[in-house]
């Protein structure tokens, strides 16, 4: 009980150190910082390079770590929010997704994939008190924690500059009038969130003795949780939230065990957004200002083609297999159409419907476990797996995802992005249907009425078959009086309620049918890979999806296909990119949407 | 026949009591219009018929049906239409699209939003299926909307005629507040709110707009306008609510509202001195 608690107090207080910069930033920028978790990692890297290779005692590496991660922030700033200050912060959210792409790939290829020892140069005693065992290490953290919370609150209150930040968080505008120089406070406030949480980095590391590249996603994802249950933008807030986020992870992992930790936060993020999205902490919100007149962000139209030129790309994609005797390429390409797909689906919830979901993987890994059982404990045949599977989903997804569908910006995308991730733990922790980590082996491959299809010429046209059909329903969605009421809702939920479209029902009808082809995908791939786990579908592809329709442009079918086959096909194609994939697909995303954020096949006007 | 009546409304934002116990009443194919000074609670007041907000105490009804507390989609489907103060068109959208959105209740049935859940996820999967099929009459159905929406729009002349096909972001701001106007009528509501139609209209687009005004009265059409150009309210209402710090200062015939001496106080406040006083409140005294 007591070891629990304490455990929960330590924990607590790192998740506080990386909360109080999300909030902080949330304040002055109005993002939710998806990159302060590679911020994190950064510092801890830089804190075990300090310790491991130079030998360095604890303070001046941690002296390190402060002004190098300090540094590192200010570089996310200035390359991934200052350009968009103006973009809205849904855009916002996705440059800094994608800043954080970049380093955690970059850490990978600097440091290496593998996890690093970090031996902490602390004595190593440690005391009993009152039934639980304090160690040195313990007490340096909460010190840390409590002597940090304690020089923000007298920077944000005692000092001049502390004024300007609290002042931009409140009203950006009016501090500017005023003379606050707001791009100056905003680079201020990375660059001290960013210290934070590399400190909070390098403290991880030694207090679980290893530190590795991806670390940094769960620091965002329990900062952010932390930062959401006190109430964004709310310091003291964020500590407290960091506190009973840190003091529940240990407890259920004492009574559920250690798979929960993760899961706990999850619910917690989940259960908070939909409930009290303005935090535990704070009182209901009014009714929106309206908004003056001339606010729009022009989307930019498809581009139009002749009329002929569709029909052929389509018919030489089908005739393609006669032609090619080397299958490789045949094989990226299926792969292609089955992302091209995914991005379709996804367009309708982004594009069309404007509303940014982070847990599109959510949607593949439901249809490829859902066909994975289907087929093998109930021995349904592929072919009508290919059917049940879609729909189960379609309806598990939209059962799962209404609740949230209240939430609007980045609220709603904090929330797909967590509803993707339980979907994932659960599939991990649901042993006896799913088979827990171990995953499923030996699905059947595709095929129809008793014939395997396994060349790679039949699973390429079987999956431009699907894509095929994928994209005409929602192409005849989109020209009906659906894609026009979908529309409305992005452009103006209010003006669109006001005649009458139910926000909930549309909205779930965008999600229904996106989860119906994302599963469908889902199913290809659970298939052809023959295999499938809990982690096969992942955030990561979430974003890579969500790049190939910001590549193709919004609300575009056409787009979205074409940005499938070109992130596909190029890395593919061009084989020193494949090591750096992921830092392309980052730097692609912030580059579109800085200097051509209607996409490569829409124009301005 | 009684269309619309609100019935000792209440509101408070927090502190604020924006509402005091308001009753107002609108008979069929009359024009009420509500004027007062900024913050009196006007558009608190439309916020709440079209079901944006709810009241705290109070009830209001449409055609004898309580429409209070109501999701903001269904009282659409009730026959409200509204118009917004700075006005918001779907700025992605076509003129057209935007017209034909405004007629989204009335596409036969096929928008119901169901009423119990197993209902409800039938009629949102039969309007799936048949967005995907658009079967003939589904055609048919869309073609007639789109002709009417341009005989509405063809009430403008030749403002909106011509950039039928243009994204609404494109258009000027008169054209913008035209564009809502030829949406809400889309609907054929029972009842149009208009906020402000004429807000930012120089006087030749105000004299437009009151004309428009005038041939939809001539059509029966019942409106609720909020307006502060006494000029139009004159020329168009048939009678005149007039609040002040939440509550009905006076109601009655325009010309009588008009020369009231507490609705002169409300403006310019008892002294004049200290205060700023509004464009509409000159003219009133003037007028007065």
């Amino acid at each position: 009980m007591w070891d629990q608690l304490l455990n929960g107090l330590v924990i607590g207080n790192l998740y506080a150190l990386t909360a109080i910069g999300i909030t902080q930033i949330y304040g002055v920028a109005g993002v939710v910082n998806f990159a302060h978790g590679s911020v994190y990692m950064v510092g801890a890297y830089i804190g075990w390079m300090a310790i491991a290779w130079l030998h360095w005692p604890l303070v001046p590496a941690i002296l390190l770590v402060l002004a190098g991660s300090a540094a590192i922030g200010l570089l996310v700033e200035r390359a991934a929010v200052r350009p968009f200050a103006r973009a809205g912060s849904t855009i916002l959210l996705l440059t800094t997704i994608a800043a954080g792409l970049i380093m955690d790939n970059a850490a990978q290829i600097i440091w290496g994939p593998q996890t690093q020892a970090l031996r902490s140069p602390l004595p190593q005693w440690q005391f009993k008190l009152g039934g639980g065992t304090v160690s040195f290490l313990d007490l340096f953290i909460l010190a840390a924690g409590v002597g940090t919370a304690l020089l923000l609150h007298l920077f944000l209150y005692r000092s001049r500059a502390g004024w300007a930040v609290r002042a931009t968080a409140q009203d950006r505008e009016a501090a500017l009038q005023m003379g606050v120089d707001v791009n100056r406070v905003s680079s201020l406030s990375f660059a001290m969130a960013g210290a934070f949480a590399g400190l909070s980095g390098l403290l991880v590391g030694l207090y679980f003795n290893n530190i590795y590249p991806t670390m940094g996603a769960s620091a965002t994802l329990k900062g952010t949780t932390a930062a959401l249950l006190g109430g964004l933008g709310n310091v003291p807030g964020a500590i407290l939230g960091a506190y009973v986020l840190g003091i529940t992870e240990a407890f259920s992992v004492e009574w559920l065990g250690s798979s929960f930790r993760n899961l706990m936060a999850i619910v917690l993020l989940i259960g908070v957004l939909i409930f009290r999205p303005n935090g535990l902490i704070s009182a209901r919100r009014a009714l929106n200002p309206e908004p003056t007149a001339g606010t729009f962000i022009p989307h930019g139209r498809p581009l139009r083609f002749p009329r002929w030129l569709l029909p052929a790309v389509t018919v030489s994609a089908m005739a393609l297999p006669l032609f090619l005797s080397n299958p490789y390429p045949l094989q990226v390409l299926a792969i292609a159409w089955v992302f091209g797909l995914m991005a379709v689906s996804l367009n309708l919830i982004s594009g069309t419907t404007g509303q940014i979901s982070l847990g599109h993987a959510g949607f593949v890994t439901l249809g490829a476990y859902a066909s994975a059982i289907l087929t093998s404990r109930l021995g349904l045949p592929f072919s009508l797996s290919l059917l049940v599977s879609p729909f189960l989903a379609a309806a598990i997804g939209v059962l799962l995802c209404y609740p949230a569908l209240r939430l609007r910006g980045q609220y709603l995308a904090i929330t797909t992005m967590g509803l993707g991730e339980a979907i994932s733990l659960i599939a991990l922790n649901w042993e006896g249907v799913t088979q827990g980590p171990l995953g499923i082996s030996n699905i059947q491959p595709p095929g129809f009425f008793g014939y395997p299809i396994v060349s790679p010429a039949g699973m390429y046209l079987l999956a431009f078959a699907v894509l095929l059909i994928g994209v005409w329903v929602v192409h005849r969605l989109s020209r009906s009086h659906l894609g026009r009421a979908l529309r409305a809702m992005r452009e103006d939920e209010v003006a669109a309620r006001a005649f009458g479209i139910g926000l909930a029902r549309y909205k779930s009808i965008a999600f229904g049918v996106s989860a119906f082809f994302a599963a469908a995908a889902g199913v290809l791939l659970a298939h052809s890979y023959s295999y499938i786990a809990p982690d096969t579908f992942t955030f990561a592809l979430s974003i890579q999806v969500l790049t190939m329709i910001i590549l193709g442009g919004r609300d575009n079918a056409v787009g979205a296909v074409a940005g499938a086959v070109i992130l596909i096909a190029l890395p593919e194609s061009i084989r020193f990119l494949g090591e750096f994939r992921f830092i392309l697909y980052g730097l692609l995303l912030i580059g579109m949407l800085r200097f051509r954020p209607y996409g490569l096949f829409n124009s301005a006007t | 026949m009684i269309l619309l009546s609100v019935r000792n409304v209440h509101k408070r934002f927090g502190g604020l009591h924006a509402l005091r116990g308001v009753n107002l009443e609108l008979e069929e194919g009359e024009t009420v219009a509500i004027i007062g000074p900024n913050g009196a609670g006007k558009t608190t007041l439309f916020n709440l018929i079209s079901c944006e907000d709810s009241p705290d105490e109070g009830e209001i009804l449409l055609d004898g049906h309580r429409i209070d507390g109501l999701p903001a989609h269904l009282a659409a489907a009730h026959g409200l239409a509204r118009t917004f103060q700075n006005g918001r068109v779907f700025g992605n959208l076509t003129v057209l699209e935007n017209v034909l959105l405004g007629a989204h209740t009335r596409l036969h049935g096929l928008t119901d939003p169901g009423s119990r859940l197993a209902g409800s996820v039938l009629a949102a999967l039969r309007e799936i299926a048949w967005s995907i099929i658009q079967p003939r009459r589904f055609r048919r159905r869309e073609a007639e909307l789109t002709e009417e929406a341009r005989d509405i729009l063809s009430l403008f002349g030749e403002r909106l005629i011509p950039r039928l096909h243009q994204p609404a972001y494109s258009l000027s701001y008169a054209n913008r507040r035209r564009t809502e106007l030829a949406r809400a009528l889309a609907l054929r509501p029972k009842v149009l709110l208009l906020d402000e139609p004429t807000a930012g209209m120089n006087p030749t687009e105000t004299e437009e707009m009151t004309e428009i005004i005038q041939t939809l009265q001539r059509r029966g059409q019942s409106m609720l306008l909020i307006e502060h150009k006494l000029d139009l309210v004159m020329a168009v209402a048939d009678r005149v609510v007039a609040l002040d710090a939440g509550e009905v200062l006076v109601s009655g015939r325009p010309e009588i509202v008009r020369s009231d001496p507490r609705l002169v106080e409300a403006y310019v406040g008892r002294r004049g001195a200290g205060h700023s006083v509004p464009d509409s409140a000159v003219t009133l005294q003037k007028q007065a």
